[in-house]
């Protein structure tokens, strides 16, 4: 299996995934730069966090016309699987592949400290190893956070399953004082109706190290292995 | 000529920065304020040859597909000659 982290100029969280996926999943990895397009080599793609072209206009709204986004979503239509971590959700938002959008915070503070998040479902490629209620605890570092969708979207993840963690308390109660942003529904990742593509604002990839305060991360790259090796 | 797009959130869509905004306002003293929403306002400067039923076209077309996210927001073109 061979992973594949995408780079924009202003990504910034590209070597943390990569580390994670040499060291902990244990497989090739190569950094994928905007301007390239052929995709054909890799299984799983990572759009990782940062601020890809300064957030200049709308975060994540310039990066979906890097020449590699076109490829992104023929790869996606295959089958194959794409990860967007922080500003890689607000792409993957920006370019139609996740419905919604992410807008300025509730409380316009930039805000980077350790959240819980309550897992959904374990019926995705990324959440397969993990018990649907189980709570992780992963930082977010975001001012652009707060997911926002019409009435007839947030119907369509709830029926369909696609909301795949929401921000909670401690005992995994999904409260208002446990949305650090004002995400609607308490949404922190939603995935698409074929449930190949996951855009989640925590940052898994910083939560892989008990040293970093938590190693609850490594289930999301743990389980989407898992979906690999058993696809392969 | 010279293309204006202003894009502003949908009515519905929260804008806690236009919500700060109308705080700090209301700090210094202005009174009968009942709502503040930011938005963006972009200058397109266009070549005077131009025409201007095309140059509405294209510019709304930018202003659609880039300028605004029409999931949150709505945008409107004006063209001065």
């Amino acid at each position: 299996m061979k992973f594949g982290i995408i780079v924009f100029p202003g990504s910034n969280c590209d070597h943390d995934a990569y580390h994670v996926i040499s060291k902990h999943v244990g497989q090739p990895v190569d950094f994928i730069w905007h301007r390239d397009t052929n995709l054909d080599s890799y299984d799983a793609l990572i759009i990782p966090g940062g601020f890809s072209y300064g957030d200049y206009l709308r975060a994540g709204a310039l990066a979906r016309f890097s020449p590699v986004m076109e490829s992104v979503k023929k790869f996606a239509t295959t089958g194959r699987f794409v990860l967007g971590i922080c500003n890689g959700f607000q792409i993957l938002c920006e370019a139609g592949l996740l419905p919604g959008a992410l807008i300025r915070n509730r409380d316009l503070h930039f805000i980077c400290e350790h959240v819980l998040v309550r897992v959904e479902t374990s019926d995705t490629p990324f959440t397969n190893e993990m018990t649907a209620g189980s709570v992780l605890r992963i930082p977010i570092a975001h001012a652009e956070g707060n997911y926002v969708c019409d009435d007839v979207t947030l119907a369509e993840l709830q029926q369909e399953d696609r909301i795949i963690f929401r921000y909670c308390d401690r005992d995994g109660s999904v409260t208002e004082t446990a949305n650090p942003n004002g995400s609607r529904d308490n949404i922190a990742g939603i995935c698409n109706r074929s449930r190949n593509v996951l855009g989640l604002m925590p940052h898994p990839e910083r939560a892989c190290e008990d040293l970093l305060g938590s190693s609850d991360g490594r289930d999301i790259f743990r389980s989407l292995a898992a979906t690999l090796a058993a696809v392969a | 000529m010279k293309a204006k797009v202003f894009v502003s959130l949908k009515p519905g869509v929260l804008d806690p920065q236009g919500k700060a905004i109308q705080h700090s306002v209301e700090l210094l003293g202005f009174t009968g304020i009942a709502d503040v929403r930011q938005g963006k306002y972009f200058e397109i400067a266009l070549q005077d040859s131009a025409d201007q039923e095309q140059a509405r076209e294209s510019v709304a077309r930018m202003a659609r597909e880039v300028l605004s996210n029409p999931i949150i927001e709505d945008y409107r073109v004006e063209i001065e000659g």
